[in-house]
C-alpha cells in the first residue's frame, strides 16, 4: 500500500499542489492527470523519493519511504520521461546493463525474450541510436517484462508508441495489477486498462 | 534471472562504462593525446638543456597528467544524467555508492592507468634515468586514482550546471594540490639523494582517505543534483 499524506509541491515561488492525500492499493491503478506543468512528474518523483516533498510524507506499507531506503527501492520500478538507454549500446546490452544496475543478472536468452515480447525481434543487436523514437521507448519498456517489482511508477508510458504497442503495454500493466501489483501512471491519453477500476487524481482541480 | 551481489554489480558497471568508452574511442584518445602533446611541448620550447629539463620533468609530467585527467571528468556523470540512467541508479536497490565506485574505477582505467603507462615513455624526452622513471610511474599509480576520486565529487556537484566545465576546474584543481606536491616531490626527492618512500607513503595515505570519503561525498552530491 502506497500512501501520500498531505503532500505539497513548491517550484520556485509557485505552489503546484498542496494538501494532496491518496492511497494506492493492490490491483487498483492511480491515474494522475492534469495540464502541462500541473506537477505530475514532480508528484511521481516524490513518490519514488527522488525529490523531497515541500510538506507531507509518502508511506510504503505504513512506513515513511525515507526510513525504508533500499528496502523500498527493492519494490520500486520507475520509468521516467527519459528512456535511460545508451545510444551506442545495442538493445540487448542496454536491458542487460539496466538489469545489472538494479542488481539483477539477465541471461542473453532472457534479454531476448523480453525484447521479443515488446516487439523488437531482430533488433536485439542493433545500436539503439539506429532505432526510431517509438522503438527506443520499447527498449525502455522492456524492463517491465522481467521486473518483479511490486510498485510501478510510470511517467507518460504511452508516449511515442503505436497502437499495437499501446495495447501490449496496457495488457502488461493489467497483468501486473491482476497479480496484486500497484501502479501509479500519468498520461494525457485516455487508455483503458482492461477491467480495472482506476482511481483518478486530477492535479488541475 | 537471478539477484547478484554488490561486487558483481560493481563489475557490471565497470564493464558497461568500458564498453561505452570503446564505442566512442575518440573521447578516451583525446585525453591521452593531450597528455602526450603537453609533455612534449616543454622540451621543444625550452631547448636541449638537459640539466634544466631534468629538474622540471617531474613537475611538468605531473601537471600534464593532472590536466589530462581533468579533461575527461565532466563526462563521468553527464551522459548518464542526460539520458535518465542516473535516476535509475539512484532508484536502484543496490547502494548508489557501489555504482558510483564502479564508475570512478572505470574512469581511472580509462583516464588514469594509461597516463601511468605513458609517463615513463614521455619521461625519456626529459633525460630521466630508469630509477626516476620507475618512481614517477609509482607516484602516478598512487596519485591518479586520487584524481579520479576527487574529480568525481566535483563532477557530481556541477551536474547539470551551465558552464559546469569551468566551475569543475575551479572546484577540483585546488583539491589536487596536495597530490601534485607529493607526487612530483617523490621524483625530486630521489633525484637529490633523499628517499622517495616518505612521499609515496603520504600519497598512499591520501589515496586511502579519498577511497573512503569520495564515493560517499559523490553519492550525496548526486542525490542533491537529481532533486
Amino acid at each position: 500500500m502506497l500512501e501520500g499524506i498531505q503532500l505539497a509541491c513548491v517550484r520556485g515561488e509557485r505552489t503546484l499542489f498542496s494538501q494532496l492525500s491518496f492511497i494506492v492499493r493492490e490491483g487498483e491503478p492511480l491515474l494522475v492527470q492534469g495540464a502541462n506543468g500541473a506537477g505530475k512528474t514532480s508528484l511521481l518523483r516524490m513518490l519514488c523519493g527522488l525529490t523531497l516533498p515541500a510538506a507531507g510524507e509518502v508511506h510504503w506499507d505504513g512506513t515513511p519511504i525515507g526510513e525504508l531506503g533500499d528496502a523500498f527501492r527493492q519494490d520500486l520500478l520507475y520509468l521516467g520521461h527519459h528512456n535511460a538507454i545508451q545510444e551506442s549500446l545495442t538493445a540487448r546490452e542496454n536491458i542487460k546493463a539496466s538489469a545489472a544496475l538494479s542488481g539483477v543478472a539477465l541471461e542473453d536468452a532472457e534479454a531476448s525474450e523480453a525484447l521479443r515480447h515488446i516487439g523488437l525481434r531482430g533488433r536485439e543487436d542493433l545500436p539503439t541510436r539506429f532505432l526510431s523514437q517509438g522503438q527506443k521507448r520499447r527498449v525502455a519498456l522492456a524492463r517491465l517484462m522481467w521486473n518483479k517489482a511490486l510498485l510501478w511508477v510510470l511517467d507518460e508510458p504511452f508516449v511515442a508508441l503505436d497502437t499495437a504497442a499501446l495495447g501490449l503495454l496496457a495488457g502488461t500493466i493489467a497483468g501486473h495489477l491482476a497479480r496484486g501489483g500497484l501502479a501509479v501512471i500519468t498520461s494525457h491519453q485516455e487508455v483503458a486498462i482492461a477491467g480495472m477500476p482506476a482511481q483518478i487524481l486530477d492535479l488541475s482541480s | 534471472m537471478r539477484r547478484i551481489g554488490n561486487i558483481a554489480v560493481f563489475g557490471a558497471v565497470v564493464r558497461r562504462d568500458l564498453t561505452l568508452a570503446l564505442r566512442q574511442k575518440s573521447e578516451v584518445l583525446t585525453t591521452l593525446f593531450f597528455f602526450a602533446i603537453v609533455a612534449s611541448l616543454f622540451p621543444l620550447g625550452i631547448g636541449p638543456e638537459s640539466a634544466l629539463l631534468h629538474r622540471i620533468a617531474p613537475g611538468i609530467l605531473w601537471v600534464g597528467a593532472l590536466l589530462a585527467a581533468m579533461l575527461s571528468l565532466q563526462r563521468m556523470f553527464a551522459t548518464d544524467f542526460a539520458d535518465g540512467s542516473l535516476e535509475q541508479m539512484a532508484l536502484s536497490p543496490v547502494p548508489l555508492g557501489v555504482l558510483v565506485a564502479g564508475k570512478i574505477f572505470a574512469h581511472w582505467l580509462l583516464a588514469g592507468l594509461p597516463l601511468v603507462l605513458m609517463a615513463p615513455v614521455l619521461g625519456l624526452q626529459f633525460d630521466l634515468d630508469g630509477r626516476s622513471l620507475a618512481i614517477l610511474a609509482a607516484s602516478l599509480l598512487l596519485g591518479t586514482p586520487i584524481l579520479s576520486l576527487i574529480g568525481a565529487i566535483g563532477a557530481a556537484l556541477t551536474l547539470g550546471v551551465r558552464g559546469g566545465g569551468v566551475l569543475l576546474s575551479l572546484l577540483t584543481l585546488p583539491l589536487y594540490i596536495p597530490t601534485l606536491i607529493f607526487g612530483a616531490g617523490a621524483v625530486e626527492a630521489d633525484a637529490v639523494g633523499l628517499s622517495a618512500s616518505g612521499h609515496l607513503a603520504l600519497l598512499a595515505a591520501l589515496l586511502s582517505l579519498a577511497v573512503f570519503f569520495a564515493p560517499w561525498a559523490t553519492t550525496a552530491a548526486l542525490r542533491i543534483g537529481l532533486e
